[in-house]
């Protein structure tokens, strides 16, 4: 049953083949059996996951109306806050931080009967690309307990692959739900900006935090999205775009689609198995009647620099709200209000975040401003308009998603501008606010990698309806041996 | 050497809204501690803010009284510090884009009409407050994210009286229009100033002191003469003015210094990643302003115009908002509006200020305040106990010609009665007598005191005026 789908478990559940008590009790023995070696759980919810099934139980049996994702076992990335459930972004700074609200799309879950079953590792504040940074622990890749999974939202994509949970949310400031996606072999969407309410959703990067799905199909990926999208009012960078019924994109005919390959994604950087993965991925899409032609994105080699200047600007900001006055980490001993700050935030954080917050703050000072910030905001608009540019000629665009397979512990980790080329063919899609999709395609070396479908503005369903023919053709059927 | 000051003036006024700028949360000061607060005011992780439309709407009235231009695409932005009593560390204010910019305030000053620029309005959040019992500290949250606007002056006002006139125009427009409710002791209007001086006819600016959360009138007035006397005295010792924030001490009577220059702040402004564009568009601004309510300016000109009141009354009746009222309703139910003006100025006013009262907590009404002129005007009472009956109304707010029943203070017509206490008088003060016809006028004045006197103050003054003349000639 691990690795069955959410719908098909729905199914079963709707069917009265299997009650949610029993699909809840297998994910915790899966957890227990698992969870040893991939480490991707921060904190499983037990007692209460039961007694949710068991409601949803009850109301499967007095014949109530229950929610789309009724009696599906789920988990949570650590910066999505449920409340009165510790809310820790995997630091020590929060490690006692408990919630006393829920983020808009627990809310939405917890309305659909989705039983959220625990708390998912993650880089600590969602900075890295690895899961190393997490200053609780480090989560591994199912498919080579030897390997990363990914980050920052490893914790979800492991569990997803592991077969712990049916679906996982994670979040995406410059990659962070579709590279973990693409090195553990599973489906990671991450919206257009404002697409999912972002409130409880603990900041990294205002401007480009976007909450997204982890789940084993495209099918799962769209019921998903159906619960978690929408306008809300707790949040103003929240679009006001009606949401679709997103499984209504799945099997289409796809004849006729325009799919722009940009040929600065293919280049340098890009290892070979990627490659060969992802082109033969691409011959598929021309024997299902695809228009595949070689597209130019030259402005994206500046999306990391900016990305870097934006994201850290905001993080600087964001996080000078841990200071271990009202919540949080406090140092034992200090001498004054300063001393209190510097302590508390000099042990509270680690290493990744401080040296992001270090180069955020001086992108913004005042002396530095307009030579850093002010052109990072210049350089990402002239990306926006070369993707709307594109978007005249294409009506998809299609990228490896991570330039490599799922590399070792320790080996980008000294460095961090070689991690932080993980995310080279992600990060444009934040920078322009674009929604884009991670599916597995093959394997190179054992190792699974991921294709990036890349849509215009709200094409959510654009990008289903395309990974979902993709998703058959090449039929990516491997699974961890976990 | 002359030197002249130069004045500008920042003031922050707490909006009247009903909720928090960024949440739902009540702004209604006092409260048990905490008790106004939820995610988004407390800043915890994950809350994100939502700009409350009404502050953007008693902020644009706020502009259009104060002769602003409203701009039409604004946006937040964030102004970082580490504060404990800011939940965020960060503020979240306008910076390069203020909603209002380019207004101005007429004054009244003693070389007439003068225009106070307004360079800008912007909108932002307070912060929490921080209470201190021995040797520890707590936060009470519930002022977090009530709205402010901060209003910023040009460099415009010449003296502390200049200043202190224009912040008394100033709270009297926001108390016109409702924006905010001023209450300087609860710190919903408070005022910094900048300060320096030049030798009186220089162009260019001497280097600056700012003093900062003055909460009255008075502390204003006070502390800029305090730092202006002391600029002034340092320049002339020899000594250099340096930049520097200093507060007013109110017990000492002196400006102290809090922190200079050197510790200045890199505030890292940058826009609110959490907010979208503000966009007011037309619509919205003509909305407002065909819903303002006539402000100190109009109604003082209108009373000039309609009542023929000299200008000073029309000045200091127009101040107060509820004063005016007081007055219009009192012209509505059929009073002289200059009488009605005149009592105003006097009585009311004084008793008002004696008490330290306000026109709000009178018990009488403006149609009693009519009949008691009527009276006067009438005969029925003199002047002097039409003043023993206000001061009686004030007292019990009963109404005038009940007083004057109740307690027979009828003015005595009568010729005969009054003629007869004229001759009693004069019998028992022959010295007066004599005194006048030598020439001594003010032997007569005594005797019409004593006369009042013995009528209890009820004659009717011109009778005995006319009635002693006949009298003491006669003798």
């Amino acid at each position: 049953m691990h690795f069955k789908y959410a719908h098909e478990i729905k199914d079963l559940l709707i069917k009265k083949e299997v009650s949610a008590e029993e699909v809840v009790k297998s994910s915790i023995e899966r957890i227990k059996e698992v969870d040893g070696k991939i480490d991707a759980f921060l904190e499983v919810f037990e007692e209460d996951a039961i007694e949710n099934a068991k409601s949803v139980d009850k109301k499967i049996a007095n014949g109530e109306e229950v929610g789309a994702l009724a009696g599906i076992p789920m988990a949570i990335k650590d910066n999505i806050c449920l409340k009165n459930q510790k809310t820790t972004c995997a630091s020590k700074i929060l490690e006692n931080f408990t919630s006393p609200y829920d983020a808009t799309v627990v809310r939405k879950l917890k309305e659909s009967d989705a039983i959220i079953i625990g708390r998912l590792n993650m880089d600590e504040f969602a900075m890295g690309s690895s899961t190393e940074n997490s200053s609780i622990k480090k989560t591994k890749n199912p498919y080579d307990l030897e390997r990363v999974p990914g980050g920052s939202s490893g914790g979800s994509a492991a569990s997803v692959a592991a077969g712990e949970v049916y679906f996982s949310l994670g979040s995406d400031t410059g990659g962070s739900i579709r590279q973990p996606a693409s090195l553990c072999g599973v489906v990671g969407f991450k919206p257009t900006y404002g697409r999912v309410s972002r409130y409880g959703l603990v900041a990294f990067a205002s401007s480009l935090d976007q909450i997204g799905p982890f789940t084993r199909d495209v099918e799962d990926c769209a019921l998903v999205l159906n619960t978690i999208c929408g306008k809300d009012n707790l949040d103003s960078t929240s679009a006001n775009v009606d949401v679709e019924d997103f499984t209504t994109y799945l099997n289409k005919d796809i004849k006729g689609i325009r799919v722009g390959l940009p040929k600065e994604y293919f280049g340098e950087g890009i290892d070979e198995g990627v490659k060969r993965e992802v082109e033969k991925a691409v011959e598929a899409l021309k024997l299902l009647g695809a228009e595949v032609k070689e597209i130019s994105l030259p402005m994206s080699k500046y999306s990391l620099p900016v990305y870097y200047i934006l994201s850290s600007s905001e993080a600087s900001s964001n996080l000078a709200r841990f200071d271990g006055i009202r919540y949080g980490y406090r140092a034992d001993e200090f001498e004054d209000l300063v001393d209190l700050y510097v302590k508390s935030r000099s042990i509270g954080f680690g290493s990744e975040v401080k040296r992001r917050i270090m180069l955020g703050t001086y992108a913004l000072s005042s002396g530095y401003y307009d030579a850093y910030y002010k052109k990072a905001l210049k350089v990402k608009r002239l990306i926006i308009e070369e993707f709307k540019r594109a978007f005249e000629e294409v009506d998809l665009i299609v990228s490896p998603t991570s330039p490599s397979v799922a590399f070792k512990f320790g080996e980008k980790a000294d460095d961090p501008l070689k991690m932080y080329l993980s995310d080279v063919c992600t990060v444009p899609v934040n920078i322009a606010g674009l929604p884009a999709v991670s599916m597995p395609v093959g394997l190179s070396e054992g190792l699974p990698v991921g294709l990036q479908i890349i849509g215009n503005y709200f094409q959510e369903g654009k990008i289903l309806s395309l990974a979902s023919s993709i998703e058959k053709i090449v039929n990516f059927n491997a699974r961890p041996l976990i | 050497m002359e030197f002249e000051a130069v004045i500008g003036l920042e003031i922050h006024a707490e909006l009247s809204t009903k909720s928090k700028i960024f949440c739902g949360c009540t702004t209604e000061f006092g409260g048990e501690v905490n008790t106004h607060c939820c995610p988004v005011c407390l800043g915890l992780p994950g809350a994100l803010p939502v700009l409350n439309k009404a502050v953007v709407d008693y902020a644009i009235k706020a502009g259009i009284a104060l002769n602003c231009n409203i701009n039409k695409e604004t946006y937040m932005a964030r102004k970082n510090y580490f504060y404990p009593d800011a939940p965020k560390n960060y503020q979240i204010t306008q910076h390069e884009t203020p909603l209002c910019s380019e207004g101005f305030v007429e004054v009244e000053t003693e070389e007439g009409l003068k225009k106070i620029r307004i360079e800008r309005i912007h909108i932002e959040e307070d912060a929490g407050k921080a209470l201190h019992e021995g040797d520890a500290s707590f936060i009470d949250f519930n002022r977090s994210g009530v709205p402010l606007i901060e209003i910023v002056t040009r460099p415009d006002m010449r003296s502390p009286q200049e200043a202190r006139m224009f912040f008394e125009k100033l709270r009297s427009i926001l108390l016109y229009t409702e924006v905010s409710d001023c209450k300087m002791q609860e710190g919903s209007l408070r005022c910094d100033a900048n300060v320096s001086i030049r030798p009186k006819g220089s162009k260019e600016f001497g280097v600056k002191t700012e003093i900062k959360n003055m909460n009255s009138f008075k502390a204003l007035e006070k502390a800029l003469e305090f730092e202006i006397e002391r600029q002034i005295n340092a320049v002339r010792n020899g000594e250099r003015i340096v930049q520097e924030t200093r507060r007013w001490d109110e017990s000492k009577g002196q400006t102290i210094v809090m922190r200079s220059k050197e510790e200045a702040h890199d505030y890292r402004y940058f826009p609110e990643p959490d907010m979208v564009y503000l966009v007011v568009d037309d619509n919205w601004i003509e909305d407002i302003k065909s819903n303002m309510p006539e402000l100190p300016d109009q109604k003082r000109k209108r009373y000039i115009e309609n009542y023929n009141l000299p200008e000073y009354d029309a000045e200091i009746i127009t101040a107060s908002k509820e004063l005016a009222a007081f007055f219009e309703e009192a012209v509505a139910n059929g009073g002289n509006p200059k009488s009605i003006s005149n009592w105003i100025m006097g009585e009311v006013l004084r008793t008002l200020n004696d008490r330290e009262m306000e026109i709000t907590d009178v018990k009488f009404k403006p149609a009693d305040l009519v009949k008691l002129i009527e009276l006067v005007e009438k005969g029925t009472i003199s002047n002097t106990i039409a003043k023993k009956v206000f001061a009686d109304m004030f007292e019990t707010g009963k109404q005038p010609e009940k007083i004057v029943e109740e307690k027979g203070l009828v003015q005595i017509s009568d010729e005969g009665a009054i003629r007869d206490i004229v001759n009693k008088v004069l019998d028992e003060n022959p010295q007066s007598i004599e005194d006048f016809k030598n020439g001594k006028t003010k032997a007569m004045g005594f005797l019409v005191g004593q006369i009042m006197k013995a009528s209890k103050g009820k004659a009717n003054p011109q009778l005995v005026n006319k009635l002693l003349d006949e009298e003491i000639r006669k003798r």
